[in-house]
């Protein structure tokens, strides 16, 4: 029986590539719609009645909301392949505990590095490098997050890293490259996933939509 | 060899009341450490660097932090007693979505109810108010967030359960008239003995309020 599986997304959101990414990691079929965030779809109000925002994961017409929610209702649902999260009850707390960190601290900074100007962009940069400093300190000589294998704090993260040039040019973020190379490292090793390179999208695609929506909607240069 | 838990704390915190109620709940022994947070310990500051926060739960020697990851951990690692989440991944999904909702929609209002007045205020007081009338409509004629049984949700609610006569005074309203079947339940889940054990009459908790209401200069 296949199952009846849909993913309300937007293309750009670092938070839906998270469950795309889930899924692909467990080989799952899902039929993916694209929202106009401009225009959101009456399904998406219907399924996300609380907060009206993508991803909304809807299995056999039921909406599971949030998108680190949804990675571990996937990872729960299919445990025997390429598990995300790990067995060990600490681990599974390090990994709940980071990914929660991603959440909370880089939310409102990354929003502000795009969309804002002045004071509050420079705010928002300092923000946003205290947290990759902490995540860099945190990965250390480790592969991944959680030590050899690929789980749930790199799926949380990854998405971000296709927005590193938009943040780069559009906030003046100098060479994240340059400052993080580990944390570069770290993301080319999940870009030889298959589920994260058919996931992320191109670099430049995300800075051009980006650099339209601040001149066109936001009136900056 | 015996679980050495130690947790560290603070008496009226409704993040710690959280994790003190989960071990009561399991029958853990563990060690309850009072932390003065304007003095905060090594420990603290070793245990839990990124936020410097209360609550931790040490393991073993090994750090849990952030109230409702220390609640799943709980969970886990004595499952054998009172599960406090669901077994079924769609109810869990669900139980972690209320408690998100929790986290991101009470936390705000309810320390403003405290710390501010006038307007501030009556904003505040209407948010937090909105914010409980959708936990309602979710609890619906259940006795619990859980269902039949005291679950996750609860736990996290409970937290708030234990300042809502603080915030009542504080701020001059009611709770019950707006939300009676979620006063309903908070009494139901008051009355637990785990909770009874984890809290501080609310007397204590209130004077508490008023004290710290006098250093935010109100």
């Amino acid at each position: 029986m296949a199952e009846e599986i849909i993913l309300l997304d937007y293309w750009a959101s670092m938070f839906g590539m998270r469950t795309r990414i889930a899924l692909e990691e467990k080989g799952v079929k899902y039929e993916y719609r694209e929202e106009d965030l401009s225009n959101k779809s009456p399904l998406l109000l219907e399924m996300n009645p609380i907060h009206k925002k993508i991803p909304v994961l809807i299995h056999k017409g039921k909406p599971i909301c949030e998108s680190i929610i949804q990675v571990q209702y996937i990872d729960e649902l299919w445990p025997d392949t390429n598990p995300i999260l790990p067995s060990d009850p600490y681990q599974r707390a390090q990994a709940r505990f980071w990914a929660d960190y991603i959440d909370k601290k880089t939310y409102v900074p990354c929003k502000s590095l795009w969309s804002e100007t002045g004071e509050k962009q420079e705010a928002a940069k300092m923000e946003f490098i205290e947290v990759l400093k902490t995540l860099d300190s945190e990965l250390g000589d480790k592969s991944f997050f959680g030590g050899n294998e690929f789980g749930l704090v790199d799926i949380a993260f990854i998405g971000f890293y296709s927005w590193f040039r938009t943040y780069e040019e559009v906030a003046n973020l100098l060479t994240i490259v340059e400052k993080f190379p580990k944390l570069i490292s770290w993301a080319q090793r999940c870009l030889k996933r298959e589920s994260v390179a058919k996931t992320l999208p191109d670099s430049d695609k995300v800075l051009k939509s980006i650099s339209d929506h601040r001149k066109t909607v936001l009136g900056i240069d | 060899m015996a679980d050495e838990v130690i947790l560290l704390d603070f008496w009226p915190s409704p993040f710690g009341v959280r994790a003190r109620i989960a071990l009561r709940e399991k029958g853990v022994e563990f060690e309850y450490r009072e932390e003065n947070l304007r003095d905060k310990s090594p420990l603290l500051l070793q245990m839990n660097p990124v936020y410097k926060k209360i609550p931790v739960l040490i393991h073993n020697g090994k750090p849990v932090c952030e109230s409702m990851n220390v609640v799943q951990y709980i969970d886990e690692v004595w499952s054998d007693k009172n599960p406090i989440l669901p077994s079924d991944p769609y109810q869990r999904a669900q139980a972690r979505f209320w408690v998100d909702f929790v986290d991101t929609k009470l936390f705000e209002p309810a320390d403003k109810i405290w710390q501010t007045k006038g307007e501030e205020q009556e904003t505040a007081k209407k948010e937090y108010i909105e914010a409980l009338k959708t936990l309602e409509s979710e609890l619906g004629d259940k006795p619990y967030f859980g269902g039949d049984t005291f679950g996750f949700v609860d736990i996290a609610m409970t937290g708030y359960y234990s300042w809502f006569e603080a915030s009542e005074k504080l701020a001059n309203f009611s709770i019950e008239p707006e939300c009676p079947t979620l006063m309903a339940s908070a009494k139901r889940c008051l009355q637990r003995e785990s909770v009874v054990k984890s809290l501080h009459d609310s007397e204590k908790i209130l004077a508490f309020a008023y004290k710290i209401r006098k250093i935010y200069c109100v």
